[in-house]
């Protein structure tokens, strides 16, 4: 089982996140899940890799793009992987806005 | 007064004995932060591994079990060291804070379908707990390649492992994975 180049952190049960799935599974974009727990202090994974305790978070090795908060990410794989085929990110975008 | 005490025989196991396969199997596999599918194939890719399985979370075999693998400092092996249960992530990430293993590298696998077990041949049905089965308590010691270098599984119920044997065992391994690294890197 190789990784896919995109982790997604997400809780069991989010709507934020499933709105994500969708978008990366509408991209036909393969990513890897990991879980974490529903109590933001048992977040601190995500502190470190984003700065923030919010999920979903996604991490993309091939961009290099670390980025929270799921109205920012549902953008990515348009403007990433979309068909124009650009890749507009100058590197991490990360929002502080509380999500899940 | 003398008490008697009477262990349940659990007779043979068909499990995978040493010089065989490990089977491969994806589960969920927990850390202090968070879980994710894991391939055992994935952890053997990086060298030897440590296969424990053991009852539920909360149920003592457990709680010894890893009390033991803690204190004989099994981290310290180039090896990884894992366990499986058909507790939850959830279950498992209290284990870990619980049994002092935070910090420590131990992961566990879920496997609440106790699939894995069945897959290794050592499903144990739970007397008075309807459609809820357990691993057997057992210890596999699984190099690079993914065969099976040292197993044991338990003939009656409760049991333990026997820890200088398999401390023993998990040196013989991680000796060997090096000299054959080293091989590797000589040629």
């Amino acid at each position: 089982m190789s990784q896919p180049a995109i982790t997604l952190y997400r809780l069991g049960s989010c709507p934020f996140c499933e709105r994500v799935v969708e978008k990366l599974q509408g991209y036909g974009l393969e990513y890897h899940p990991r879980f974490v727990e529903p109590l933001h202090s048992e977040r601190d994974v995500l502190k470190r890799v984003a700065g923030v305790r919010t999920v979903p978070v996604i991490v993309d090795e091939h961009t290099g793009v670390t980025m929270a908060e799921s109205g920012a990410i549902v953008r990515y794989p348009e403007e990433t992987y979309g068909s124009a085929g650009t890749n507009s990110h100058d590197g991490a975008t990360v929002s502080l806005q509380e999500e899940a | 007064m003398e008490l008697s005490f009477d262990v349940v025989e659990l007779g043979d196991a068909d499990h995978p004995r040493e010089g065989e396969r490990a089977p491969d199997f994806v589960r969920p596999l927990v850390n202090e932060e968070y879980w994710e599918d894991v391939a055992l194939s994935e952890l053997t890719a990086e060298g030897p591994v440590v296969l424990l399985f053991h009852s539920m979370d909360g149920a003592f075999p457990a709680t010894y079990l890893w009390n033991e693998i803690r204190d004989r400092e099994f981290d310290s092996y180039d090896a990884t060291v894992v366990g499986v249960s058909v507790s939850t992530p959830y279950e498992h990430k209290t284990l870990i804070k619980e049994q002092a293993l935070i910090g420590r590298g131990f992961r566990l696998f879920s496997d609440p379908g106790n699939g894995v077990a069945e897959q290794y041949g050592i499903v144990n049905d739970l007397d008075g707990m309807h459609g809820v089965s357990e691993p057997r308590p057992a210890a596999f010691v699984i190099d690079g390649d993914r065969t099976v270098q040292y197993a044991w599984v338990a003939q009656e119920w409760p049991e333990f492992p026997d820890y200088d044997e398999l401390q023993t065992a998990v040196e013989t391994v991680v000796d060997a994975d090096r000299v054959a690294e080293r091989a590797e890197h000589d040629r």
